[in-house]
C-alpha cells in the first residue's frame, strides 16, 4: 500500500467491497438463533421447576412447532399474528436507527386500530377499492399523528421521547375505553365497551379461504412484505434515510453536516407511528372486525422485542417478526393439547431479548460455534 | 530504582504489536521514548505496567527478574503511570482524588480526610508542586489537575513514573512549568519515562532516547547528539521535511470580513467578545490560544452552528451572518471541525457514507431524494486515492481507520469541492508525524490556489509553521496580531499572550 499506484487502480481497488467480518456474522446470525435455542432449553427448565412433566414439555415443544408450523392452518395463524408484530416493529426500528426510543407503539397502533374501526364502519355503500384504502390510510395518519406528538415535544422542547410515548400510551389505552361507550362508535344495544363492526367493504380479504374457511391469513400480509421493502428502500437508499441514519449514530457530526435534526426527529416518529397505526389497522381490519378494550393485546410492546431482536433491520425484523409470530400460534396450540400455559411463551420471547442483549454470554456458553478471540 | 526490559514480544492474534524490545529505565534519567501512533508504545508501557502479559521476553527491577499478574503487582514494584487523559474525578477534592482507592482510614473504617491532606501537603513540599489539597479539580486549570495525577502516582510510593504524551494537553508556558516539575523529579532520583511524538520536547528533557516503529527499536540515540532530522526519520521510516514548501505570499480579494463578532457558550456566558478580523485569499491566518478561550465557539459561529449574537460576518462581500450551515458549505466554506470523532465523522459508517456525509443531497451524490451510490461511491474511491487515505476499501466503517486516515478523510470530503474558503480547527492533533506533513501540504496548496483560510490551533508550533498571519485568542477577545506588517511572529511572545500576559 506505500508505493503510490496510479491513481485510477487504486481507486478501483478501493470500490472492492470488503467481506463482512466474521465478528458481523456472529452477532447479527448466530447470537441470535443462539438465543432462541438457549430461551425454548431455559423455558423447558422453567416448566421443569414448576412441576410439569417431562413427558408433557415434549408434547409441549411438538405443539409449539406443530401449531406454527404443522399445517397450512398453522403457518396461516403464524403469519397472522407476524403481521402487526413485524409492521410496528419496523416502525420502532426505524426510530432505533435515528436515535430514538420509541416506546409508544402501542398507543400507536390503538390510535391507528381506532381511526380504522371508526372509517370502517362509516361511509357505506363505498366500493372496497376506496373503503378499504382510506380505512388503513386512517390508521396510518392517526398513529403518525400520535407519534408526532412526542416527536414535536422532543424537538421543540427537550422532553425526552421515552417519557412522552409512554405517557401517549397511557392515555391512548384510556381514551380508547372511553371512546368505546360513546353513542356514536358504541355498537347499539350493548352495554359493554365493544365499537360497531367494521363494514364488508373494508375488510382487508381473506386470501386463501377458498381452500378452506379456516384459514385466518388476509391480505395485511401484503402490506408486510411492501412495508418492508419501503423501510429498507427508504433507509438505504434515499437521502432522507442518510439523514435518519447519520442523525441515529451521531447527531453531532449530523448537526455539523447542516442536517436539520429537529426536522428529522418529528418525521422519524410520525413514520414509525405510521407504521404502528397500520399494524393496528390491519389487526382491525383484518383480523377483528371491531374495537374492544385491550384489542391491541399488546402488540406494541411485543414490537419493541421484535425490533431488538431483528437488530433494526428491515429484513431482521421480519425475520423476528415471524419468530415471535410463530411463538404466539404455537403457544395457542401448547395450551390446548399440552395444557402449558400461553405465559410460558411471554417468558420465552423475554428471554430471547435478554439473551440478545447479552451477547458475551451466547459467546460463551456456545463457545464451539464462534470464533476464538485474540488471546491476550 | 533501574528497570530492564529485555526481548519483551506482545502478540495479538497475528498482529506483533511489540517484537524483542530492549528498553533500559534508569534512576534519576529519563528515558524519552519516542514513536508514532500505532508504533507500540502503549501495549509496551501497557506490559510494563502489568495491564499485559507478554508472549516472550523478561522484566528486571534492579536486576531481578519480575512477573506483573495485573496493575497491582506493577504498582507494588513502584511502577507509576500518569496518563494522558486524565483519570480524576471532577467534582472531588484534590486530596480525595489523591487517595482513591487507597484511603488512610481510622476506626470503624473513617475516612481520614484530614490525613489524607496532610500526606497531599507533605509530597506538596518535598517536590515544589503547589497544589492546593482542598481544591475542587474541575475548578483547576489543566496543567494543575496533571500535576493532581502526579502527586497520586507517588502518594502511591511510585519511583519509576511514566509520562504519556504529557504536553498534549498543556499550553507553551505549562509545559515549562512542567519540564520543572520533571527535572525536580529527576534529582530526586525518580527513574522517568517520557512517552511522545514531538521532537523538541523530548530533546530538551531526555536524557537518552528510544525510538520505535512498527513494535520494534529502531534506534537510540543522545539527545544533543542526535538531529531532529534523524530522529523524525527512524520515527517515521523514511526523510521527512520540516519546512512547509509556501508559495509567495500573494493576498488576494478581502474574502472574509468579521465585525464585532459576538456569541455565547451553551449556559449563555459570552465565548466570543466584540471579536473583528479579515481574512484575504491566498492567505493563511492562524488563530493562537489555549483550549477554552472562545476558539471553538468562534469556529461554530464562523460556520453556521452557532447562532452570532451581535456583529456580522461577510463572506464575498454578502452578509452571511446567521447563515446556516449547509448555506455557507454550499457558497465553497470547507470546515474541518476541531473534534473529528465527535463532529467530524461518523464511526459506524462506511468511509463512502462519511464522504458524502454533507454533500449527500446533491450531485453526485444523489438525484432527488434518492442516493446514487454507484457515481457516490466511484466519487469517495478517487477522493480517497487523491487525498491518501490508507484504506483496502472504501466500505470499511471509518472508525476502523487510524486517527491520521481519518482525518485525511475529513479533509478530502471538504477539500475535494470546488472550495473558497478553508476553516480549518485543530487539523492535526494527536496525528503522527506522515498525516501532518499531509495535510499541512494540502492546507498550504489550498491557500497557494487563492482561497483564505483559518486555522485554529493550539498547537503553537503548528501555527507559526503554516500562517502569515497569527491573532491570538484569549477569554474572547482578540488580544494580539503578528506577522505580516504587525510584530513579528515569536514563539515567546505569542505564548505570552496566550496566556493572557498585556500585550
Amino acid at each position: 500500500m506505500s508505493e503510490r499506484v496510479d491513481g485510477d487502480t487504486l481507486s478501483a481497488q478501493l470500490l472492492r467491497r470488503a467481506a463482512p467480518g466474521r465478528a458481523d456474522f456472529e452477532d447479527l446470525v448466530i447470537v441470535p438463533i443462539f438465543a432462541v435455542i438457549a430461551a425454548l432449553v431455559l423455558g423447558g427448565l422453567i416448566m421443569l421447576a414448576t412441576g410439569v412433566s417431562v413427558d408433557a414439555i415434549g408434547r409441549s415443544f411438538v405443539a409449539l412447532f406443530v401449531g406454527s408450523m404443522g399445517s397450512a392452518g398453522a403457518i396461516s395463524e403464524t403469519l397472522t399474528a407476524a403481521a402487526p408484530l413485524t409492521l410496528a416493529g419496523l416502525g420502532i426500528a426505524l426510530g432505533f436507527r435515528a436515535g430514538l426510543f420509541n416506546i409508544g407503539a402501542e398507543g400507536q397502533v390503538i390510535v391507528g386500530g381506532m381511526a380504522a374501526v371508526i372509517f370502517g364502519f362509516s361511509f357505506a355503500g363505498l366500493p372496497i377499492f376506496i373503503h378499504l384504502p382510506l380505512a388503513l390510510l386512517a390508521g396510518a395518519l392517526a398513529g403518525a399523528l400520535w407519534a408526532s406528538i412526542a416527536g414535536w415535544l422532543r424537538a421543540a422542547t427537550g422532553a425526552h421521547e421515552v417519557i412522552t410515548t409512554i405517557m401517549l400510551n397511557l392515555i391512548a389505552m384510556r381514551l380508547v375505553d372511553y371512546l368505546l361507550r360513546s353513542p356514536f362508535i358504541q355498537k347499539e344495544g350493548r352495554a359493554d365497551p365493544i365499537s360497531k363492526s367494521v363494514l364488508p367493504s373494508a375488510e382487508l380479504p381473506r386470501l386463501f379461504d377458498w381452500v378452506d374457511p379456516a384459514l385466518r391469513i388476509h391480505g395485511g400480509i401484503i402490506l408486510v412484505v411492501l412495508a418492508v421493502i419501503f423501510v429498507w428502500w427508504l433507509l438505504f437508499r434515499t437521502t432522507i434515510g442518510f439523514e435518519f441514519r447519520a442523525s441515529g449514530l451521531n447527531p453531532d457530526a449530523a448537526r455539523y453536516a447542516g442536517m436539520r435534526s429537529g426536522l428529522i426527529i418529528v418525521l422519524v416518529m410520525a413514520l414509525a407511528g405510521a407504521l404502528a397505526g397500520l399494524a393496528g389497522a390491519n389487526q382491525i381490519l383484518g383480523v377483528l372486525g371491531r374495537a374492544s378494550p385491550n384489542f391491541s393485546g399488546g402488540v406494541g410492546f411485543d414490537a419493541i422485542a421484535v425490533a431488538l431482536l431483528g437488530r433494526s433491520h428491515p429484513f431482521g425484523v421480519l425475520l423476528a417478526g415471524l419468530l415471535f409470530g410463530a411463538l404466539q400460534a404455537g403457544g395457542r396450540q401448547m395450551q390446548v393439547s399440552a395444557g402449558v400455559s400461553l405465559d410460558l411463551i411471554s417468558i420465552i420471547q423475554a428471554l430471547i431479548i435478554i439473551f440478545i442483549a447479552a451477547p458475551i454470554l451466547m459467546r460463551a456458553v456456545f463457545s464451539f460455534a464462534f470464533q476464538k478471540p485474540a488471546k491476550r | 530504582m533501574d528497570i530492564e526490559l529485555r526481548g519483551i514480544t506482545k502478540r495479538f492474534g497475528d498482529l506483533v504489536a511489540n517484537s524483542s524490545v530492549n528498553l533500559s529505565i534508569r534512576t534519576g534519567q529519563v528515558l524519552g521514548l519516542l514513536g508514532e501512533n500505532g508504533a507500540g508504545k502503549s501495549t509496551l508501557m501497557n506490559v510494563l505496567t502489568g495491564f499485559y502479559k507478554p508472549d516472550d521476553g523478561e522484566i528486571l527491577i534492579d536486576g531481578k527478574a519480575v512477573q506483573f499478574h495485573g496493575p497491582g503487582d506493577a504498582i507494588r514494584a513502584g511502577i507509576g503511570m500518569v496518563h494522558q487523559h486524565f483519570m480524576l474525578v471532577p467534582v472531588f477534592t484534590v486530596a480525595e482524588n489523591v487517595v482513591l482507592g487507597v484511603e488512610p482510614t481510622g476506626a470503624l473504617d473513617h475516612l481520614d480526610l484530614h490525613k489524607a491532606r496532610e500526606q497531599v501537603r507533605a509530597i506538596n513540599d518535598e517536590y515544589g508542586l503547589e497544589v492546593d489539597p482542598d481544591a475542587l479539580i474541575e475548578e483547576l486549570p489543566v496543567g494543575i489537575q496533571q500535576r493532581v495525577e502526579i502527586i497520586k502516582v507517588l502518594f502511591r510510593s511510585a519511583e519509576v513514573l511514566i509520562f504519556d504524551e504529557p504536553t498534549a494537553v498543556l499550553t507553551p508556558q505549562e509545559v515549562t512549568e512542567f519540564f520543572k516539575i520533571v527535572t525536580m523529579l529527576k534529582n530526586a532520583g525518580k527513574a522517568l519515562v517520557f512517552i511522545t511524538h514531538k521532537l523538541h520536547e523530548i530533546r530538551e528533557v531526555a536524557d537518552r532516547i528510544s525510538v520505535l516503529r512498527a513494535g520494534k527499536i529502531v534506534g537510540e540515540g543522545l539527545p544533543r547528539k542526535t538531529s531532529d532530522q534523524k530522529l523524525a526519520e527512524m520515527m517515521v521510516g523514511r526523510p521527512v521535511t520540516f519546512q512547509v514548501d509556501k508559495g509567495k505570499f500573494a493576498p488576494g480579494d478581502l474574502r472574509l470580513e468579521v465585525k464585532g463578532l459576538t456569541a455565547l457558550r451553551d449556559d449563555d456566558t459570552v465565548a466570543v467578545d466584540d471579536v473583528s478580523f479579515s481574512v484575504r485569499g491566498g492567505e493563511i491566518v492562524g488563530i493562537a490560544g489555549v483550549q477554552g478561550n472562545g476558539q471553538t465557539e468562534l469556529e461554530e459561529a464562523l460556520t453556521g452552528l452557532r447562532r452570532v449574537v451581535s456583529g456580522t460576518v461577510k463572506f464575498d462581500g454578502r452578509d452571511v451572518t446567521n447563515s446556516s450551515a449547509r448555506e455557507l458549505h454550499r457558497m465553497g466554506i470547507a470546515h474541518v471541525p476541531e473534534d473529528r470523532q465527535r463532529s467530524g465523522m461518523i464511526s459506524d459508517f462506511t468511509i463512502a457514507e462519511n464522504m458524502a456525509l454533507n454533500t449527500y443531497y446533491d450531485a453526485p451524490y444523489s438525484r432527488g431524494i434518492l442516493m446514487d451510490w454507484k457515481t457516490a461511491n466511484e466519487t469517495s474511491a478517487r477522493n480517497a486515492a487523491a487525498f491518501d487515505v490508507r484504506t483496502r476499501s472504501i466500505f470499511t466503517p471509518a472508525g476502523k481507520l487510524s486517527g491520521g486516515n481519518q482525518q485525511k478523510m475529513i479533509v478530502a470530503r471538504e477539500m475535494s469541492r470546488d472550495t473558497k474558503f478553508l476553516i480549518a480547527s485543530q487539523p492535526t492533533r494527536g496525528l503522527d508525524v506522515g498525516s501532518i506533513e499531509y495535510i499541512h501540504k494540502r492546507v498550504v496548496a489550498a491557500r497557494d490556489q487563492g482561497d483564505g483560510v483559518i486555522i485554529i490551533s493550539s498547537e503553537l508550533d503548528e501555527v507559526l509553521t503554516l500562517s502569515d498571519r497569527i491573532l491570538v485568542m484569549f477569554k474572547g477577545r482578540l488580544v494580539a496580531e503578528f506577522g505580516a506588517g504587525a510584530r513579528r511572529a515569536n514563539k515567546n511572545d505569542i505564548g505570552l499572550a496566550m496566556a493572557g500576559a498585556a500585550a
